[in-house]
């Protein structure tokens, strides 16, 4: 579904990512670890084709196109859809204009403001003065009007309190899983996903297939994510750059 | 004549050349004097549909539903007066003058004759214009709507509007200033005074609707008295050669309040020089000045002057400028004044281009580029203006598209 093939990426004339390769399969959740400022923000922001990250070299491929150059609408329109770590205020936006046009006045705002409980935020303008949780809250609110095909998530937990990343962690174990009569169904018929995760409490909630570490701008290396995980919260992200170093 | 109208009629002379201290001067020797008489129009629905079109533009509606009176201005002649609630009083400020023996202390008293040339040749015409009274304690359901029009071209229109909402009372009204489809030059001259008495409420809404060679110069100065509200919207999106426009807003009671509104958008050629002005004068007062700026090719000056003369009185003020290309400037220039303790001013001041960060945020689920940019505007835009009729908001709906898809 997207593949990334030797992407590099330079910031006002720096380079951020370099050599990346990386694939999301239909239907699979994968998980990218990597300490702070390894790039793994700027990667999904990449992928999503925010326009202060220019791509130096390399292929973005989404359902076997070439999106590497397409505008941000057009890949939104191709079915990405992104969760910011740290969304603009948006003043004089309503939250429920913004959740009807994302939908293309398909849903209901307050409906799906039910489920995340953020029926008192429509109102309000998009982001201003929200609280880390209820920018996550107003993000999942969003992306469930937009309903993309893969879901760019960065940190979906950070921010938020105990008792909401359950609230958090469900409603995004439901939007993948949307649609789905049984577990089996969710490689073929499943939404996608790319999840960036600092303390893998996400992952109590979703099911993940392959975990990448991104250390230093790019891939060091993938595998199973819960041992990822494990390795991660045991040794740290050294072992990774000295294992690439010894490759 | 009675001496004091002698002394104004000699203080208009000695201003007759007197330039105004901010915009483009008119040689006033150019336009015709706008005529006084006109064909009465009994029913506003009985003008042709190009008209009946430019008054709903400016939020005037034809068919006066929901409106609790109207009045038409042509030029210079009072072309149609009507009402249909006894809440509120709606006649010609010439009638009004002749009924009332009070009023005179009303007239020219709020607006001087020598401000500028501009007044002192309204006041030397002797220009008529609306007068609306909300008697005490009344309170009209319904807004008042007025429409002053140049029908002629390269004329001048001079207007005299005299308001006054009485102890308790509350009004609302809406004002559309425009020029007749194929009038493209001419110049409107407008003095409103404007008296808000204790406790009472005025919503003013003011949309103006021009074309590219016409000269605006309005003169507005309000006093509220104790307890009193005037809420004042100005909107002006289209095209025009010059606005020049200061109004001041007098709080003279304790506890007087008053918010002001600008919305504007430069269009290239279009010079637009829009001031609000609170002077407080009284304990306790309160004052709002909002302005929402846009330029895509024109000038746009935004003034906004706070003048603290009495304790516990506090007001903010905020101007905000968007500049969508490089052709076009945006001046803020915003005054605080404290001339005791115990005052609280604030401002906010901001000019720039859109954020691209929010552009693109909007474009991540799905819009246009031009669809997020008519977004971010409309809401830039929305200072909640309330009473809005529909035909005109989807006038300003389709002057943000139109605005966003010309970047």
């Amino acid at each position: 579904m997207l593949k990334i093939e030797d992407l590099t990426v330079e910031v006002n004339g720096k380079i951020l990512l370099h050599d990346v390769n990386l694939e999301v399969e239909k239907g699979y959740t994968n998980v990218l670890f990597g300490p702070n400022g390894a790039g793994k923000s700027a990667l999904m922001r990449t992928i999503m084709g925010f326009s202060e990250y220019s791509i130096v070299k390399g292929n973005i491929l989404f359902n076997g196109e070439d999106i590497t150059n397409l505008p941000v609408d057009e890949r939104a329109r191709r079915g990405l859809g992104i969760m910011m770590q740290r969304p603009p205020d948006m003043s004089g936006i309503k939250l429920r204009d913004l959740v009807k046009v994302a939908s293309k006045g398909k849903k209901d705002p307050e409906a799906l403001a039910e489920n995340l409980d953020m029926r008192r935020f429509l109102d309000r303008d998009v982001n201003v003065g929200f609280s880390g949780g209820e920018i996550k809250r107003s993000e999942l609110l969003q992306l469930a009007a937009q309903n993309p095909s893969l879901y760019l998530l960065d940190e979906p937990e950070s921010g938020v309190d105990l008792v909401s990343i359950e609230q958090v962690g469900m409603t995004i174990k439901g939007l993948l899983e949307e649609g789905l009569k049984c577990p089996g169904e969710r490689c073929k018929k499943g939404k996608s996903a790319l999840i960036i995760t600092h303390t893998g409490q996400v992952l109590d909630y979703v099911q993940a297939d392959r975990g990448y570490i991104l250390c230093n701008g790019t891939v060091m290396c993938s595998g199973n994510p819960l041992k990822m995980l494990e390795e991660i919260k045991n040794k740290g992200y050294q072992e990774c750059i000295t294992c690439r170093l010894m490759k | 004549m009675q001496t004091d109208e002698v002394s104004l009629k000699k203080r208009a002379k000695s201003a007759a050349e007197k330039k105004a201290t901010y915009g483009e001067d008119f040689e006033l020797a150019k336009y015709e004097e706008g005529s006084k008489v006109s064909k009465p129009v009994e029913d506003l629905q009985t003008l042709d549909e190009e008209s009946k079109k430019t008054l709903l533009q400016v939020g005037i509606i034809p068919s006066e539903e929901g409106r609790s009176g109207s009045f038409l201005v042509l030029d210079n002649a009072v072309s149609h007066s009507s009402q249909k609630d006894d809440n509120v009083e709606l006649m010609s400020t010439h009638e009004a003058l002749e009924k009332y023996e009070w009023l005179k202390d009303y007239s020219w008293n709020l607006v001087q004759v020598d401000t500028d040339k501009y007044t002192a040749k309204t006041y030397l015409e002797n220009a008529d214009g609306y007068f609306i009274r909300a008697p005490a304690g009344k309170k009209s359901s319904m807004p008042v709507q007025t429409c002053l029009m140049l029908d002629s071209k390269k004329v001048s229109q001079t207007v005299h509007n005299i308001i006054v909402v009485e102890e308790g009372a509350s009004l609302d009204i809406i004002t559309g200033c425009t020029a007749k489809k194929g009038v493209e030059e001419g110049l409107h001259l407008g003095i409103s005074e404007i008296y808000v008495k204790k406790g009472a409420t005025l919503n003013f809404t003011m949309i103006h609707n021009w074309a590219e060679q016409i000269g605006v110069r309005p003169r507005t100065v309000v006093q509220v008295e104790e307890g009193g509200t005037y809420v004042s919207n100005y909107i002006c999106l289209k095209p025009v050669r010059s606005v020049q426009t200061y109004p001041t807003v007098r709080l003279e009671g304790k506890g007087a309040v008053t918010r002001l509104n600008t919305i504007a958008i430069a269009h290239p050629g279009s010079v637009l020089d829009l001031g609000s002005r609170a002077i407080f004068n009284a304990p306790d007062t309160r004052a709002e000045l909002i302005s929402r700026t846009i330029t895509i090719g024109g000038r746009l000056i935004a003034r906004g002057e706070m003048i603290g003369n009495a304790k516990g009185a506090k007001g903010h003020l905020e101007c905000k400028g968007l500049v969508l290309t490089d052709k076009g400037s945006q001046l803020a220039i915003p005054i605080l004044e404290a001339n005791v303790d115990d005052i609280e001013l604030t401002h906010e001041a901001a000019v720039g281009k859109i954020a691209k960060d929010q552009v693109e945020y909007l474009m991540a689920r799905g819009l246009t580029e031009e669809e997020a940019i008519g977004m971010i505007i409309r809401g830039f835009l929305d200072v909640g203006i309330k009473g809005i009729p529909e035909e005109l908001k989807n006038e300003i709906e389709n002057t943000i598209t139109q605005t966003a898809f010309g970047m």
